[in-house]
Formats: structure tokens, sequence, C-alpha cells
């Protein structure tokens, strides 16, 4: 079953960390040697040569990076070098805690590690973090025996245990890196935050330490990239209201006066901002109040109250065909929206999303099509 | 709070009969699914809750649990069927 082919190229999104970074574009040979390393400091001397250390303080280039990863700001295009790093002062009894070379997952996993003595493997993961890269196997069984013997830790630990991030799960047979290299897989707590106290009690987690966390707080962080993805289809739609008022006033023989035509624009552009805000921030916000399960009901259950309010209460009086055509078009555009949101979210099933698609977005585009018919109608009326 | 999706689509399937309780498939599920049975064995406890991550399957040595992995994200499976290489919800994440 583990090798059965996969229906769907496993593409991800999802838990802790969603933001993946750059993707494995270019295979090219790393130039690991002139790679930046500001959170570099001072090296440990290892059975094994020269290892380098890792500060656990971030400066403020990497709260940048961070800020500007979370808002889909250019690409972070910033790959730790794989390999092995000190933290603190190990000796041969230390830990061992293995990671993705994505700068954000490295940055995350450092923060917490201050006062304490270990070693810490990146692995590379092509700049991808844990959890996509374990999805797609790059943060697989076979590179972590491989970086095992490139880095020969044996010769730099006594003991035969390293602790894997819990979400890398997916992509590690515990059991084969065993064989394979001798030493015996622990998956340790799936946030970073929890490391220090995993350690304390002798690297056992508590139940809690195991489950991924959906918080308001973890879902909103999402919300600016799901926010960021539809600017583009945004600029577009206010583009296409422009052009439309432009040409219902030509034909009507209306006189043209711009500051007019720019206030009707950004009037009509109004219902159709609030339902990209019900799809992309409020659906994600309300996730577990809102009624049903599937995504786009609860994102078309808010598009419809807001097509509501707007019809009642911001524009009554619009018409017939374009208070219908709202009522069709708003609802389908946040359902379709807040459907993107199960790849960003942390407990959506390959197969239950085939099935929600599978209803929903027939019933979107239909919908969604007869609405923009009646919208661009309604122009020329 | 746990979240749960659809109810009974998931692939996750457990054969207990290989099954050796060594309760790795606890350790490794972010979703709480499995929970031990008695001596020797588990159980799954919360079928809808799995996301089929793949991890349980991945890690059982005895071959006990299967499960088709993937990742539910919708805009993935879109641009997949439209055959077009994409990146999953912009750039931010898995291309
Ligand atoms: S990992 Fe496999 S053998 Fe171990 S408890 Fe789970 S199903 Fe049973
Ligand atoms: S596939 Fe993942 S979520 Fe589902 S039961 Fe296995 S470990 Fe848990």
């Amino acid at each position: 079953m583990k090798d059965k082919k996969e229906l769907f190229p496993v593409v991800c999104c999802g838990a802790e960390a969603p933001q993946c970074g750059p993707g494995p574009e270019d295979n090219k040979a790393e130039d690991w040697d002139s790679t930046d390393r500001p959170w570099q400091i001072g090296t440990v001397s290892t059975p094994a040569g020269t290892v380098n250390r890792v500060a656990t303080a971030l400066d403020r280039s990497d709260v940048v990076g961070t800020w500007k990863a979370r808002w889909g700001v250019g690409r972070m295009n910033y790959r730790i070098p794989p390999g092995l790093y000190a933290v603190g002062d190990p000796d041969r009894q230390s830990p061992v805690l293995v990671s993705a070379n994505y700068k954000m997952s490295f940055d995350f996993l450092r923060r917490e590690l201050s006062g304490l003595d270990l070693w810490l493997i990146v692995i590379d993961t092509k700049g991808i973090n844990v959890w996509c890269a374990a999805g797609k196997g790059t943060f697989g069984t076979a590179e972590i025996v491989r970086r095992i013997e490139k880095v020969r830790l044996h010769e730099v630990v006594s003991h035969r245990k390293i602790i894997l991030p819990q979400l890398a799960a997916p992509g590690v047979a515990a059991h084969e890196v065993q064989k394979q290299s001798g030493f015996q897989v622990i998956y340790g707590p799936v946030r970073a935050g929890d490391i220090p106290a995993f350690l304390q009690e002798g690297g056992k987690a508590t139940p809690e330490m195991r489950q991924v966390r959906f918080r308001l707080k973890d879902r909103l962080v999402l919300t600016p990239v799901e926010v960021a993805t539809v600017m583009k289809p945004a600029l577009f739609l206010l583009a296409a209201l422009l052009g439309l008022n432009f040409l219902s006033v030509i034909l009507k023989g209306s006189p043209l006066v711009f500051t007019r035509l720019w206030g009707r624009t950004a009037a009509d552009f109004l219902p159709f901002l609030g339902a990209i805000l019900a799809g992309t921030v409020l659906t994600p916000a309300l996730l577990p109040y809102l009624p049903g399960r599937a995504f786009a009901w609860k994102g078309w259950l808010l598009g419809v109250l807001w097509a509501l309010a707007y019809m009642f209460y911001l524009a009554p009086g619009s018409g017939p065909v374009r208070t219908a055509a709202h009522l069709l078009f708003l609802p389908a555009a946040a359902a379709f929206l807040a459907m993107n949101f199960t790849g960003s979210s942390t407990y959506t099933s390959l197969s239950g999303v085939v099935k929600e698609m599978g209803f929903a977005l027939p019933a979107i585009i239909i919908a969604a099509g007869l609405g923009a018919a009646g919208l661009i109608a309604a122009y020329f009326l | 709070m746990k979240f749960r999706y659809l109810k009974n689509v998931v692939t996750l399937a457990f054969d207990a009969d290989r099954c050796n309780g060594c309760g790795t498939c606890i350790e490794v599920c972010p979703q709480g699914v499995f929970v031990p049975a008695g001596k020797g064995s588990v159980t799954v406890a919360d079928r809808d809750a799995c996301l089929e991550c793949g991890a349980c399957a991945r890690n059982c040595a005895r071959g006990a649990v299967s499960v088709r992995p993937g990742v539910g994200c919708a805009y993935a499976i879109l641009m997949s069927k439209l055959k077009r290489k994409g990146s999953c919800c912009g750039d931010a994440c898995c291309p």
C-alpha cells in the first residue's frame, strides 16, 4: 500500500507551517560555501571534524523574512546548508535533533533551543518545510540515512537515537531508518516549542504535544496568503467593472465624467470585496462555528449572508437582475475561496476534498456563470 | 478543539490480525485516530479525524495499516486536473 501510485501528485499545504517556501525548481548543486550564515556563532570540535554552532536568538532579518513569507512577498529563497550543527555545548551523550533546511522551520526550531546542549542535523529538503517535505518524500528515510553517514554521527555521539519532528512521520519509516543506519528514530513533538519539555521528560511526548492545533490564531496567520492569492483576479475584476461602467455610459449616451466612473466602479466592487473577505478571512476565522463540514458550504453560507446584507442594507434598489446575479455570484465566489482553504487547514483528507469538489465545483461554476452573465446584462438594461 | 472533515470518506484501513500493539501509529498520528485496545492491539477510534497523511502506514513495521496518502488541498487537485503545474495556495506553498 505504501508504494501504491498516488492518484494525485502530493502537493501540499497545511499543518503548522503551511508556507512551504521555494520549490525544487533548481536541482543544480548548491554552493553552500558562499551561503550567508548570520545565524552561526563559532564552532565546536568533534571526532568527526569541526561543527558550526547555531545561534538560538533570531535577529531582525530573520523576523522580516518570516513576515515576508507570511504575506507571500517574494520568495524566501534561503536554504540552510545541510549538515551537522551544534547548539550550546553538546557532548557525546547529547540528544540529536533532525530538521528540514527550510529557513523558517530552522528559525522556529533554534529559537526554542536556547540554554540546551544538543546536536542538530539539517537534512536537504530542498528548502521545504517538514510537513510538505515529508509528504513529497524529500524528508524521507533515504535522505536521513545518507545524512547520518555523511556527518559521521556514529563518531560524534555514543548513543544511537535521533529525534525527528513528528510531522516528518509521513515521509519516514522509523523501522527502516533503524535497520539501515543503526539509529533509533524517536518522534518528537509536533511543535518546536514543546522540545525543551519533551527533552526534560527524557523524550516522552504528552498526547497534547502529538496533536496538531488549529486555533483561531493558527488559522488567522494563514489568511494573508489567502488574500494575497486573490489579489490578481480581484484587480482583473476591478478592471472589468471599470470597462463595463465605461461601456454602459457610452452606450447610454450619458456624459462621461471620470470621477463618477471611478466612484461607480468602486461601489460596484464592494459586494465582491465582501465575498472575497467572507471566503478568505471570515471562513477560516469562524471555521469551527459555521455549520456543516464541507468548506465550500461554510463559505457559501457566509456569502449568502453577505449578499443579503448587501441587498437589504447597503444597496437596496439595485434592480432585480443585479440583485439576483449578486445572490448567485457572491456566495459562489465565497464558496470557491473557502474551498481553497482546505489546503491550508490541518485536517482535510485528499479523499474528502475530492468528494467535496465533486459536488461543490459544478454548483459553483453554474452559479458563478449565471451570476456573471446577469451582472454583465445589468449594465446594459 | 478537534476538527473533523467529511464523514466516512477516508481510505484508512486497519488489520487487527497483523497488529502487535507496538503503539507507533498512536505516536505518529497528528489527529489521535488510534487508541490502545488492551494488550497487544490498537483500534481506530476516530476514523473521520484522519487526514490521510500516511504516517501510520509508513511507520507500521507490521503492515497492519494502509491508507492512500495525499494532501487535501482543493487548489492542488484543481491544478492537477487541469494538467497545469501550479503551486498550491500561490507561491506560498509547495510547487
Ligand atoms: S504501528 Fe502497526 S503494529 Fe504497531 S500498534 Fe499500530 S497498527 Fe499495530
Ligand atoms: S493517515 Fe495520518 S491522520 Fe490518518 S490515521 Fe494515519 S497518521 Fe492518523
